[in-house]
């Protein structure tokens, strides 16, 4: 059988696309990084494709906000195009500004006459923070997260905060289940939310469950040397780090 | 029309900027600012109406979620949005200087459909009612820097924000003729040359030659490619020096200490040479793997820092990844690391010299510029330091380093005649004009005003798409050279690269941000973001396609000719004219006068009161973990993208409990088990005392840092940084000589090559105190050491984290009573006693002693002893663990000399707190702990102490110090232990 083909969107700013490809790649798919330009020239391009990934970076710069002009360009030039392509069974997924663009289009969280239902603002702590977290999965029908329960990431971000338009908007997303990825508990017992989210969300899918957006950077996390806690012990040798998992349960899902 | 949208939070919680404003603005004016909002603005020129504004303010400029807005003509009244603020500060970038957000804007407006003609961000903070004068000099304070920034209190009203002059060609002759040192000095200053009345000598009689006069292009041209800072000519100078091992003379001071050194130890390995190209490029380049060479650089930019800390720090961090980018057939940055030298973060306000930034506002922005750069660049800033010391208030060091990764065989290039030259990335502009000649003098409290020009801010976007630009082109092979466009600019960049082959350049062709700069402005403008690139007119085509591809200005100016003249160009018409030979080796050699005496060392006096109790050593440590030097930098370390590639292994927080790491490895290759392992060692603390031993104890230490996390002693690379106060003086040089003497010694005797390295001479700050008196402050003689290893798999690395209780803590080394410069010595606990002396001999035995218990898998976990010595070593070790220990102060290895009489309570301190270079505290399991005595058997060592579980008199893990005496001196709560160590403020 043929390897399922992952795209992986570049823009100007994009910065975790290759290890992103990486990632797929040693998940069984056959990755190629492409340039939102020639997307945008040819949206017919996603016709070769069954994974459809925003990678992590500061798309051009996010100096007005994460994710805006990419999603700016996603909304002008290839709505129809992505729309089509998650309704004939492809995966959409977005990591850290991946996320923050995917809740910027209609393909996440959105409602045709309002418009966005949430949007991913400054982290509390108005800085950019680098630091692993305990995250927990919720029973969902998300074909990323099949099987995670609980599992350690690190985040990398500035504007991670989870914020929905209103408190009904947030229960009717609970009552969905598409709240599926949360910050958990610190071993010690406290708040392991890193950003200061509502809801301790740290990723959520759509309706469909193939459309996950999500700030934790599983593509770093393969092997498990990459643990802060396991690099420099000899646990670690050998041993998978859990963010594959993600990868290979979308290229299951796809194959 | 020109028009203003303002946006802003509904909620005030997520007003961040008011909440930083409103703490940073109580710190200093007793109003209450705790109401001011902040709103972000946009100033939008061109042929719109109120209508498109708002298609662009809800398209672009706002998240509906979370924001909104209100849009004003510079007709309309500046209402406040907010009910009770009626203050309106507003902060502006100043004309010209670089502001990525409206560059992003306007490009983005362009998705919609419209194109202003100019488009400016700003922020405003609305404050309640306050007077005017009194808001703005708070603005200044808190909000504003003046080499960038325009501050507007009330209703902002503005004709036009768009720039621009015409300047047409005109050629301005300097005559030299008839001026005397006294007036070629002052016609240097005038122009901010910094050439001396000696080598303007030399430049008259060249031109006397030709016959005319110099042109200021010329002049310019000389100017920078003379530099301190292109071609180190201290450095470089001839010394007669006179030091505690007798007088010696050097040709070529550089040339024959440290570049010696590595000619030395290529010479030793022979065909096993894995010095690839060393001090010739922008980076030092080393074999890596099978397929893969790797080049380290590691750049001050200290100067902009002092006066405009962000913009400083930033494009320091741009120009040394562009020195990697621009390194053999360009090389894919993969790491950074950043090194501060700061004042003292308490330093009272009154304290500060005039015009300085205070140490904690200066450490905050300087830290944000390596973020915002860094991250966004998307390469891991995965080591660094930050040093605190008085000497550093007016000079703070900021040292900004990248480590890159090349395909093996394309380190040698050369441009070659008839190659086009091409300048790629960023537009020119009149920013950061005269930085190279800026660096070269002296701060002053008037420096932020004079200097402004010389100030940049830094447009990481632009960098990260010329680096895929670079990167692409370099894979396909469509250039024959590159080099980046640093401090002198294109006159340096195409300077270097033609040095032999001579080049013309169409100046007029140079891209530029705005009309009117002239000539001698787009040749030396420092503008960021710049490579210059040698392309074989045949790639040309390709070239330009890869770079419409990525977004990127790719322009060719000229062409390498071949004929060893340098021409530049303006419309057809001679703008000026250099003979490449007399540019590169015309500057005059001069010899140097240096002087060294060691200073008299005081006996060591112990200050720790015994107050009789089982504990008297829980107060040192913890005082220590506290101090700033020591204590965790966690809140910098988390600002920064330590991850981003996928490739990190060994993070700069490691273990469970986030300790310090030694050294930290990346992958080279993604998918690959070759590591990269990078330390940095810094003993400036020696370097007013004895710089021979400040330099050489930084070197073993960043060496043991690096070998201490795995990395095999036998192929380290180093780096070195010199930043020296005033080396004019005899003194000073020869304190400067001393050091080149230990990177000397030291690296032939650890068989680790200097690769390459930088200098930054001249740090005194130069004030008038209130009674007009000149005064000065000068950095400690600083050498920053950077050693970049290798590790043959990354799954063996080694942490300081303690993995289990029931092992054995064994030290090597031998401690001395050399506590001069120790941390111990600044909390007043010693006072004299010997400077810490480097042993290599003894080191080089116990490095590949502690590599080979590494490489039999004989080793748990390692830690170098540093900062704070043994007892901060041992806390270190149980934090990251989250593991207790205890450790037998009586069964340290030591020989305390004529501080061998001292028992007691005096005798454990020296034993828990001295800096004796190159010891390591290794956790061993009992099961191997016979094997590693047969290891380390010759070397300085013992079993003093284990890992445990909890303390049982106290009920928790502890880190516990029995004394000489047999009785417990310490058993400080693990917990206790990391809140002291992450008690610092800083980030």
């Amino acid at each position: 059988m043929l390897s399922p083909r992952a795209l992986i969107l570049r823009a100007p700013g994009t910065n975790c696309d290759h290890e992103t490809a990486f990632a797929f790649e040693r998940a069984g798919a056959i990755s190629r990084r492409v340039h939102i330009q020639a997307l945008a020239e040819r949206p017919a391009l996603l016709d070769e494709y069954q994974i459809f990934c925003i990678p992590g970076g500061f798309s051009y710069g996010d100096d007005i906000a994460s994710g805006r002009i990419l999603a700016l360009q996603l909304r002008t030039f290839l709505s129809d195009a992505l729309e089509r392509f998650r309704d004939r069974g492809g995966l959409i997924l977005g990591i850290c500004n991946g996320f923050q663009v995917l809740l910027q289009t209609s393909l996440l969280l959105h409602e045709p006459t309002i418009g966005p239902q949430a949007t991913l603002a400054a982290n509390t702590s108005g800085r950019f923070i680098d630091r692993w977290v305990h995250l927990e999965t919720r029973p969902s029908r998300c074909v990323f997260l099949d099987g995670l329960g609980k599992l350690e990431l690190p985040v990398a971000h500035a504007e991670g905060r989870f914020r929905s338009r209103s408190p009904e908007t947030l229960t009717a997303l609970e009552a969905s289940g598409q709240l599926v990825l949360r910050y958990g508990l610190n071993p010690d017992g406290s708040s392991g939310n890193p950003n200061g989210s509502e809801a301790d969300v740290a990723g959520v899918c759509d309706e469909t469950g193939r459309v996950l957006g999500l700030m934790p950077h599983p593509e770093r996390f393969l092997d498990a040397l990459q643990h802060p806690a396991l690099a420099g012990s000899t646990e670690a040798r050998g041993r998978n780090g859990v963010g594959l998992a993600l990868f290979t349960n979308a290229v299951r899902a796809v194959s | 029309m020109l028009w203003e949208v303002d946006v802003w939070q509904k909620d005030r919680g997520d007003d961040h900027a008011s909440r930083s404003f409103a703490a940073a603005a109580a710190a200093i004016d007793p109003a209450d600012w705790s109401a001011a909002r902040t709103a972000r603005g946009w100033l939008i020129e061109g042929e719109l109406s109120r209508d498109d504004i708002v298609r662009l303010a809800e398209g672009v400029l706002i998240d509906p979620v979370s924001q909104t807005y209100a849009i004003r003509s510079m007709d309309d009244p500046q209402e406040s949005p907010f009910p009770g603020l009626t203050t309106a500060v507003h902060v502006l970038p100043r004309p010209g200087v670089t502001d990525p957000a409206a560059e992003t804007a306007r490009q983005a407006f362009t998705l919609l459909g419209l194109t202003p003609q100019a488009v400016r961000s700003l922020s405003t903070v609305w404050a309640p009612a306050v007077d005017a004068t009194r808001a703005e000099q708070l603005a200044w304070r808190v909000l504003a820097s003046d080499a960038i920034h325009e501050v507007v209190v009330g209703r902002l009203q503005l004709d036009s924000i768009a720039g621009g002059r015409n300047w047409s060609f005109s050629q301005e002759s300097i005559s030299l003729e008839g001026l005397d040192d006294a007036g070629l000095a002052q016609l240097s200053r005038d122009r901010c040359l910094a050439l001396t009345p000696a080598e303007l000598v030399a430049v008259r009689n060249h031109f006397r030659s030709l016959g005319r006069d110099p042109w200021e292009i010329e002049l310019e041209t000389i100017a920078q490619t003379w530099s301190e800072h292109c071609c180190h000519k201290t450095l470089t100078s001839g010394v007669d020096h006179t030091g505690p091992h007798g007088p010696v003379h050097y040709d070529n001071l550089l040339k024959e200490t440290v570049f010696a050194a590595t000619q030395t130890i290529r010479g030793h390995l022979g065909a096993a040479d894995w010095c690839v190209s060393v001090f010739r490029d922008n980076s030092g380049v080393v074999r890596f793997d099978g397929d893969h060479d790797i080049c380290v650089k590691v750049e001050t930019h200290n100067h902009p820092s002092a006066i405009e800390p962000y913009g400083g720090a930033a494009t320091g961090l741009g120009g040394v990844i562009r020195d990697v980018l621009g390194t053999g057939r360009a090389a894919k940055p993969i790491a950074n690391l950043d090194v501060f030298c700061v004042g003292p973060p308490d330093t009272p306000a009154a304290e500060l010299p005039p015009g300085v930034i205070e140490p904690k506002r200066l450490l905050s922005g300087v830290v944000a510029g390596v973020r915002d750069y860094g991250n966004r660049m998307g390469i891991p800033t995965i080591a660094g330091a930050v040093a605190f010391e008085p000497g550093y208030l007016g000079n703070p060091l900021v040292f900004c380093g990248t480590v890159g990764i090349m395909p093996r065989h394309s380190a040698e290039t050369e441009p070659q005649p008839g190659d086009l030259v091409v300048v790629a990335g960023g537009r020119t502009g009149r920013d950061g004009i005269h930085g190279a000649t800026f660096s070269s003098i002296e701060l002053s409290s008037d420096s932020e005003t004079e200097s402004g020009g010389s100030v940049q801010i830094g447009h990481a976007i632009n960098e990260k798409t010329l680096t895929d630009f670079v990167l692409e082109a370099a894979k396909q092979r469509l250039f024959s050279a590159i080099t980046d466009c640093g401090a002198g600019g294109l006159s340096s960049a195409v300077g270097e690269m033609g040095a032999k082959l001579g080049a013309e350049v169409d100046l007029d062709q140079v891209p530029l941000k705005y009309d009117g700069l002239s000539a001698t402005e787009v040749w030396i403008s420092e503008a960021q973001e710049r490579m210059v690139l040698a392309v074989p007119p045949a790639c040309w085509e390709k070239l330009a396609a890869i770079a419409a591809e990525e977004q990127v200005e790719a322009i060719a100016i000229g062409r390498f000719t071949g004929n060893g003249s340098l021409v530049l160009k303006w419309e057809g018409k001679t703008a000026g004219e250099l003979d490449c030979r007399f540019l590169h080796d015309g500057r005059p050699e001069n010899t140097l006068i240096g002087r060294w005496e060691t200073p008299a060392t005081a006996p060591l006096v112990v200050h720790c009161p015994d107050d009789g109790s089982d504990n008297a050593l829980a107060k040192p440590m913890v005082d220590l973990l506290a101090l700033p030097d020591v204590a965790s930098k966690e809140g910098i370390i988390r600002q920064y993208d330590h991850e981003v590639q996928g490739c990190s292994v060994l993070k700069p927080l490691t273990g469970r409990g986030d300790g310090p790491a030694d050294g930290t490895v990346v992958r080279g290759v993604l998918g690959r088990d070759r590591g990269v392992v990078l330390g940095v060692g810094l003993r400036h603390r020696l370097g007013r005392v004895a710089p021979y031993q400040m330099a050489a104890g930084g070197i073993v230490e960043a060496v043991a840092n690096v070998v201490a996390t795995g990395a095999d002693p036998s192929r380290i690379a180093l780096l070195d940084n010199f930043c020296w106060g005033d080396t004019r003086s005899e003194e000073g040089l020869g304190s400067l000589v001393e050091a080149c003497r230990a990177c000397q010694d030291v690296a032939i005797a650890l068989s680790a090559p200097f690769v390459s390295g930088k200098d930054s001479l001249n740090n005194v700050f130069a004030w008038k105190n209130e009674a007009g008196e000149p005064q000065e402050l000068s950095i400690p003689p600083t050498l920053l050491a950077t050693a970049l290893g290798q590790v043959e798999n990354v799954n063996n690395v080694l942490s300081p984290a303690i993995r289990g209780a029931g092992s054995r803590l064994y030290l090597l080394g031998l401690t001395r009573a050399d506590l001069v410069g120790s941390q111990a010595e600044l909390l007043g606990l010693t006072e004299g006693g010997e400077v810490p002396q480097v042993d290599t001999d003894v080191i080089r035995q116990t490095f590949a002693a502690i590599h080979a218990a590494a490489k039999a898998g004989l080793l748990r976990a390692c830690h170098d002893l540093s900062d704070g010595g043994l007892i901060t070593a041992a806390a270190e070790m149980a934090i990251a663990g989250g593991v207790g220990c205890r450790i037998r102060l009586a069964d340290v290895p030591c020989d305390l000399g004529s501080a061998a009489g001292l028992t007691g309570l005096s005798r454990d301190v020296v034993l828990a707190t001295a800096e004796s270079p190159a010891r390591f505290l290794c956790e061993v399991s009992e099961e191997h702990a016979v094997a590693f005595e047969s290891v380390v058997a010759g070397i300085p060592h013992a079993c003093c102490g284990e890992t445990c579980e909890l303390d049982p008199r106290v009920g928790k893990p502890t880190v516990t110090m029995m004394g000489v005496d047999g009785g417990q001196r310490a058993a400080v709560p693990l917990a206790a232990a990391a809140a002291a160590w992450r008690s610092l403020d800083c980030g």
